[in-house]
């Protein structure tokens, strides 16, 4: 049996059949997706709605010289992640809410130790065990908070398979450009809905490989020093520079540290990195918003009955648009504010208690003009759920 | 002797207690590294949380001091990810038995080549003396002031039940045995598990009066014998060190490159 001597990085670039017109789900496009980016290696746990991934994945990586693993624990998958990608492997795990709350404490770390990685979360019902097989938004506050301490993350999401393909491309990208765990927080019916994917050919979509450090053996590598534009080159576990990867304060080398100084510039480094280019990681898609009167924000599934109604309703003659958001954390709040100043009314359309609705408030100059269309029962939002609370707002009853 | 080259000499003196056992077995685990010649590059120390963790500090491998208990679920990803990869993986009480239990019996199970060295000091050090799974009955700890009820891991008996495939036990008095276990155990292809008694007198010592850290190594020195040794055979009540296990089983690694091959048409 000959040992791999080398990294399995990059090793998932030439395998997504490209080109190739594909029926599929949701869960299996983030498959295409990730492939695509340059997977290799996959940890995870078994949990409804988000098992096909693993599925897929235990599938085709082997094939592509990648790795699956199938760990005793959601927490372990997430650690299995974090080792996994330190030793230079592009990596990710799947899960669902119950799974997501124990994945926590490791995504945490991996904030800390700046480790890229890409964590989705086929969101179903919750608190608890909830509801495992229907579809839920409730996840969007514990994607961002569900760590404990002072942090930024990045949250992506999509609507439709084809979308979920090309933004599982752009999480493991902004994972590397930024050096962060990325959340996909996808949901039960995108997940689990068919259609049609395109995979486009390689090159078509950009795919950021990791950065590593250009320093020579014997020359000080300093593995937490930001260079100017504020990327961390990577030195893999195995190769030339020995260094420490901690979850405490660390200095530039990776020690750790309770200097006050040191303290402060690293949980700044931490926020800002992602911050302060929350327009650069701003994405979302518009429908009919120029002239609009009446504007629904949403995202995921709910974003598609959102923009059922507002097609229906242009037909119609109804001066009506959709702001579609995939990038929900850090909150696209410029582009919201932007968007729906001129809106007499803002719905938001999601299947939480007004997860998002209370950013969209925050984000506008007329909080009082937004409007929260929700349902959390387990059952997908529909377009009359949408026109019944237009109707009240609007002044006709239900 | 080339220990110059294996240790982070700037973070010395280290953070442990005077006549805490850690620098012993930090001590042994350079002899069997240095004795082995192993390339530099390839080593690896991934370590959990509390005193025993802090040995990730002063060794110059890669190393990645983890989060409570999930040092041998991090070491896991990392070296199937880079198989070439030779892996050290020390753990307190809690790391190998309490909170990271589940990651400990499972790594053993699946007979991932990795080094784990459980230092069982029956304590939690560095919370400052609370009883762990590896106290034992009538033991005196902050968090257990009428003594404690709570029965003990044996932690070789748990290896081999879970499966691991080298599985040694010895204490910081055995000091060149610590080196030579060692050895073995990295040379070993598969799950090890080497578990090493260190004195905390501290916080077990100085609690449970037994005394301090010389007196400490004395009790090991007396309440310990070889396996298969005439004193063990006369007096059962006295604790077996040695190896108890050294066998082959497939490796995780190794079995995992198989289905690559499968996968990828070129089935030897």
């Amino acid at each position: 049996m000959s040992q791999r001597k080398s990294s399995r990085a990059g090793a998932g670039a030439k395998a997504a059949a490209a080109g190739h017109i594909h029926f599929v789900q949701g869960n299996e496009a983030c498959v295409h997706g990730a492939l695509y980016a340059g997977v290799s290696f996959f940890a995870g746990y078994p949990i409804t709605p988000s098992t096909e991934i693993a599925e897929h994945l235990a599938e085709r990586l082997p094939g592509i010289g990648g790795a699956f693993i199938q760990m005793e624990d959601e927490i372990g998958a997430m650690c299995a992640v974090c080792g996994a990608a330190l030793a230079g492997a592009k990596a990710m795990t799947a899960t669902s809410g119950p799974g997501f709350s124990l994945k926590q404490e490791a995504i945490g770390y991996a904030c800390m130790a700046e480790i890229p990685c890409v964590v989705v979360n086929v969101q179903r019902a919750g608190p608890s065990t909830g509801l495992p097989t229907k579809v839920a938004q409730g996840d969007v506050n514990q994607a961002r908070w569900g760590t404990h301490g002072d942090h930024s993350i990045v949250v992506l999401t999509a609507s439709s398979v084809q979308d979920v393909f090309a933004i599982t491309v752009e999480a493991f990208n902004i994972a590397e450009i930024y050096r962060t765990p990325v959340i996909l927080l996808f949901d039960e019916v995108v997940g689990h809905m068919r259609e049609k994917l395109i995979i486009p050919a390689p090159g078509e979509l950009p795919v950021v490989e990791r950065l590593r450090t250009a320093v020579k053996a014997g020359v000080n590598y300093h593995p937490y020093l930001p260079r100017e534009d504020g990327r961390l080159p990577i030195s893999d576990f195995g190769d030339v520079h020995r260094y420490n990867v901690t979850g405490l304060f660390h200095d530039i080398f990776g020690f750790p540290t309770e200097n006050p100084e040191q303290v402060s510039k690293l949980v700044y480094h931490l926020v800002d990195k992602i911050e302060n280019r929350s327009h650069l990681l701003a994405r979302y898609k518009e429908f009919y918003l120029e002239d609009a009167e009446h504007i629904l924000v949403s995202y995921g599934s709910s974003a598609r009955s959102a923009r059922h109604l507002v097609e229906g309703r242009r037909r119609k003659g109804d001066r009506i648009g959709l702001l579609e958001l995939q990038t929900l954390w850090p909150f696209p709040a410029q582009v919201v504010r932007e968007k729906t100043a001129h809106a007499k009314n803002v719905f938001v359309v999601e299947m939480n208690l007004g997860q998002v609705m209370a950013q969209v408030k925050q984000a506008t100059a007329h909080p009082d003009r937004v409007f929260l269309v929700n349902r959390m029962d387990g059952m997908l939002v529909t377009p009359t759920d949408i026109g019944k609370v237009m109707r009240t707002v609007e002044g006709r009853g239900f | 002797m080339a220990f110059q080259k294996l240790i982070r000499e700037r973070f010395f003196p280290h953070l442990w207690c005077p006549g805490c056992g850690h620098g012993t077995v930090l001590n042994g685990l350079l002899h069997a590294v240095d004795e082995l010649g192993l390339d530099q590059s390839s080593l690896c120390m991934v370590s959990g949380i509390g005193c025993s963790a802090r040995i990730a500090g002063y060794v110059d491998f890669h190393t990645m001091h983890t989060m409570h208990g999930r040092a041998l679920a991090c070491a896991t990803g990392l070296k199937l990810a880079r198989p070439s990869l030779t892996i050290f993986v020390p753990m307190g009480d809690g790391d190998a038995t309490a909170i990271g239990g589940n990651h400990f019996i499972h790594a053993c199970r699946r007979n991932i080549d990795l080094t784990a060295i459980v230092l069982n000091n029956r304590i939690y050090g560095m919370t400052g003396g609370q009883y762990s799974p590896l106290s034992g009955q009538g033991i005196l700890a902050t968090t257990a002031p009428y003594r404690s009820i709570d029965p003990a891991f044996d932690v070789v008996q748990l290896a081999l039940g879970a499966g691991a495939t080298f599985v040694a036990r010895t204490t910081a008095f055995h000091v060149k045995e610590i080196g030579s276990i060692i050895k073995k155990a990295v040379q070993h292809k598969g799950m090890s598990v080497v578990e090493i008694f260190v004195q905390c007198p501290t916080y077990f010592g100085r609690k449970n009066k037994i005394g301090d850290a010389v007196q400490m190594l004395e009790q090991y020195r007396d309440r310990t014998a070889p396996l298969g040794s005439k004193k063990l055979e006369a007096d059962p009540s006295l604790i077996a060190r040695g190896i108890f296990k050294d066998e082959q089983r497939p490796e995780y690694c190794e079995e995992y490159a198989k289905i690559i091959a499968r996968a990828q048409g070129k089935e030897a």
